[in-house]
Formats: structure tokens, C-alpha cells, sequence
């Protein structure tokens, strides 16, 4: 071989030169193996009616589980977890901003969440859900109608049944129209709980349906609400009046409270 | 480069904090050094990836043992290296041991071939972009060093650790470290002007 022109640079500069970037994918790669790439996060919390295994990932909070459901043990939570997403979750220090205080209020709008493995549809369900104030309940249809999807009342019970998010996005608000407190998830009595936790009387909220009561009003405001809204509870015994169907308080010359909203999309049918 | 990312003292808190949440920031801030260095100890890719993967792998088993105080005070990047190191002296021993003359044959491969790309897998992209002809015969030179003179050159200049913390890597006085890593350089001058023919 022909020795070269110059001799070699060997020196510091030289070696220097000799620094590398690792390969493309190296970091993913081990954080793969390590079951760190695409892991979800997860704490546990106390929530209304018992502890809660709360996951969520960089978009969100993913999954709520009642801790009594795994035994309370963070091991079973995150295999279940795994089995359901198909990613692994790990303990995590501290939980998601927001998250304690929406627990204790029951206002879970402020918080973010992950909902990319659903369908449109389920994420409009889930968004018209969170807007039901704590304590206070709304029948399947009303959900159906507020997402512009009137006739599509049994999808939206199949789709709060597949909520993620239980507790967080308050599915156990939305009830049957008879007045029954309808299908849950997590099983009706933790609907019950968490309902009477909110401060709903269920006791009368059956009553009413089994009377044919569908929406209640005020003779002085002239303002009509579902049963359960803040604002009917507070109409005197002697001023409430009781109607069977929307047409009915719209005839009596009543219009639909703002803040329970009780017939969504009813003012632009009816003009 | 060799040393990017967050400084140390918060990745250090943050690896204290929530070791799941801090780890991906660890292995992307000293990926290239770890890589970098066991890529010019082995003088192969492919083994290079195993070791610095290996070492990122142990690194965390590890860290899930220590206590928040310990990791708080690690210092990252030469007790990254201590592991790097030993998996690279481990993996010599082993091809060492092995009947058939795989390892021989590469390391012959290296002596004959100085101007010329490792034997097996090749550089990838990267390495390709940064890699000159002269890079390239440098980097077959440092492998016909001895380890202990290799190392603490590659060590130093390769992944940007001072001579104390290659001596801590080394298990080593600073001394020694420094006194190889001369020789080391000596070496590979003499390497350089000597034509490959007459090196034994």
C-alpha cells in the first residue's frame, strides 16, 4: 500500500472527530424494552365513592378504575390496563393537574383527556356527558339530543357504557327517562353511590317519573327545568308546577331554564 | 455530539422525583457519549448498539434499587460509562473464550485492513455523514491500541469525560488514567507513520 502524503492526525482534534450520534431509534429502542416507551402514567386517588386508579398519558387522563374492582393492587390495575389499551402504565408521583380538585367538586370539564381510541360519536357522547352539572341528572334522550343525534338514544347508552373515563366524565348522570336510574358500568348500586354522594334524591326523582313528571317550573319565573336542576330544587312547594312533556310547559306559556337546558335543540325546532 | 439535552442537576432532581418520567430524557441526554464510546471500543455497530442499549437497560434496573438520596447525587455520564466499560470487557472475554476464531478473525480484519470499515454491519447514516477516510483509518488504529490505553482515550475524548471521571470509570487513580491515555496517543502516532506491511 502506498503510505499516505501526510501522516494521519491522531491527536485530541482528532479523536474528537471520532464522536458518533447513535443510531436513529436507539432511545426508542431501549425505552422499549424497558416497557418506558409508550407507557401511560397512573396514581391513585380517593374519589366520591371509594379510591380510584386514575391512568393518563402525555394527551390526558386515559382510564379511571375503581380500585376495589383490582383489589386495589396497582399491579393488577396496570396488567388490566395493558390487556385493555395495550399499553403499559406506570405509578406515577404525582397525579395530573386538576385532578383533586375535580374529584372533590365534580366539575371534571377542566381536566384533559386522552379519548383517541374513540369513535367521533362516543367523543361527542362524552363531551355533552361532562357538561351535566354534579348533582343533577339527564335522561339518555337528552344526551342524544344535545349531540344532534335525536333518534340515537341506545347508542348513547352502548357508548356511556364504554366510557373510559368513568366518574371524571359523569356517565352515572345520565339516567333512563322513566325515572329509573338505568345501566352502569361499574353496576347500579355505584351509581347509586356516587349519585347520592352528589346530593341527588333519587327517592324523588323516581316519584316524579312515576307520576308522568317529566319537567318541573316556577309560577313566577315561568321558567321550566328537568326535575333535577339546581334551580327547580330550589322552587317552593307552593310555586312548583309539574308538566308531562316539553309541549305541555311550552302551551302553559313557560320557556326552558338556561342552565339545565332540559329539551337541547327544542328553541330551534319550535321556531 | 457528546452532552446535549437538560443540565444535569435538574435531570439529576427529576430522576430523584419520578424515575419513569425522567428516564427517557436520561437515555436521549447521553445516548450518543454511551453509543459513541462503545462504537470505538468494540470498533463494531452492531455490537456497539448491544452494549449501549445493555447499558441503558442495566443503568434503570438499577436505578429502580437506589434509594432517592443515591440518585440525586449520581453522577450520570461516568457511572453510565462504568457499565458501558464492563459490558465491552465482558464481551471480550466472552468472544476470547469462544473455540472458533469469529473474534480473532474480526480483530485480524481490523490489523490488515486499517483504511476500511469495520468487518461487520457498517456505520449507520449518521455515523456515515461524520465519517472521513481519515476518521475512518483513526478509528481502525484505536482498535489495534491495547484496552487499557484504548480505553481511556475513548473515554476522555470520544465521550467528553474528564480524566478523573475516566479514572473513576477505570477504577483507577487519575494518574494512571492520564499516563495511558499519553501512551495511548503516543501509540497511535507511531501507528500512523509506521506503514501497515511492517507492524507485526
Amino acid at each position: 500500500m502506498t503510505p499516505p502524503a501526510r501522516p494521519l492526525p491522531t491527536g485530541p482534534a482528532a479523536l474528537r472527530s471520532l464522536r458518533v450520534r447513535a443510531p436513529a431509534g436507539f432511545a426508542e429502542a431501549v425505552l422499549e424494552r424497558l416497557d418506558l416507551g409508550a407507557a401511560d402514567r397512573f396514581v391513585l386517588v380517593r374519589g366520591p365513592a371509594g379510591d380510584l386508579f386514575v391512568a393518563f398519558s402525555g394527551e390526558g387522563i386515559c382510564a379511571v378504575v375503581p380500585a376495589a374492582l383490582v383489589g386495589g393492587d396497582p399491579e393488577r390495575f396496570a396488567r388490566r390496563h395493558r390487556r385493555a389499551t395495550g399499553r403499559a402504565a406506570l405509578a406515577a408521583a404525582r397525579p395530573p393537574a386538576g385532578l383533586a380538585a375535580a374529584l372533590r367538586s365534580g366539575k371534571g370539564v377542566a381536566l384533559r383527556y386522552d379519548l383517541a381510541a374513540l369513535t367521533p360519536f362516543e367523543r361527542a357522547v362524552l363531551g355533552a356527558t361532562l357538561e351535566i352539572p354534579s348533582g343533577e341528572v339527564r335522561p339518555y334522550g337528552w344526551v342524544a339530543r344535545r349531540i344532534g343525534h335525536p333518534r340515537a338514544v341506545r347508542a348513547v347508552g352502548s357508548a356511556l357504557g364504554r366510557n373510559p373515563v368513568p366518574v371524571l366524565i359523569p356517565c352515572h348522570r345520565v339516567v333512563r327517562s322513566d325515572g329509573h336510574v338505568g345501566n352502569y358500568g361499574l353496576g347500579v348500586p355505584m351509581k347509586r353511590a356516587l349519585l347520592g354522594a352528589e346530593g341527588v334524591d333519587l327517592d324523588r326523582l323516581e316519584r316524579l317519573a312515576e307520576a308522568g313528571v317529566r319537567f318541573v317550573g316556577s309560577d313566577t319565573t315561568g321558567v321550566f327545568c328537568v326535575p333535577s336542576c339546581a334551580r327547580a330544587r330550589r322552587i317552593g312547594p307552593a310555586h312548583e308546577v309539574a308538566f308531562r312533556s316539553a309541549d305541555a310547559a311550552e302551551l302553559a306559556g313557560y320557556r326552558p331554564c338556561l342552565h339545565c337546558q332540559p329539551v337541547p335543540g327544542w328553541e330551534r325546532s319550535a321556531s | 455530539m457528546a452532552g446535549t439535552a437538560a443540565p444535569p442537576g435538574d435531570l439529576r432532581q427529576r430522576l430523584a422525583a419520578d424515575l419513569e418520567d425522567a428516564y427517557p430524557a436520561l437515555v436521549r441526554a447521553h445516548a450518543d457519549a454511551v453509543y459513541g464510546a462503545a462504537l470505538r471500543l468494540s470498533g463494531s455497530p452492531a455490537d456497539a448498539d448491544d452494549i449501549a442499549q445493555e447499558t441503558f437497560v442495566r443503568a434503570y434496573r438499577a436505578l429502580r434499587r437506589y434509594d432517592v438520596a443515591r440518585r440525586r447525587t449520581l453522577h450520570v455520564r461516568p457511572w453510565l460509562l462504568t457499565i458501558t466499560v464492563n459490558l465491552w470487557r465482558n464481551e471480550r472475554r466472552r468472544a476470547a473464550r469462544r473455540p472458533v476464531t469469529v473474534a480473532t478473525a474480526a480483530h485480524n480484519g481490523a490489523r490488515a485492513a486499517p483504511g476500511l470499515d469495520p468487518p461487520d454491519a457498517g456505520p449507520g447514516p449518521e455515523d456515515r455523514a461524520l465519517a472521513t477516510d481519515a476518521g475512518r483509518a483513526l478509528a481502525a488504529l484505536l482498535l489495534r491500541l491495547p484496552p487499557h490505553h484504548r480505553a481511556p482515550l475513548v473515554l476522555h475524548h470520544v465521550a467528553g469525560l474528564t480524566y478523573p471521571e475516566v479514572a473513576t470509570t477505570l477504577r483507577c487513580p487519575v494518574g494512571t488514567a492520564k499516563a495511558n491515555a499519553a501512551r495511548g496517543l503516543e501509540r497511535l502516532r507511531a501507528l500512523a507513520t509506521t506503514p501497515t506491511e511492517e507492524d507485526p
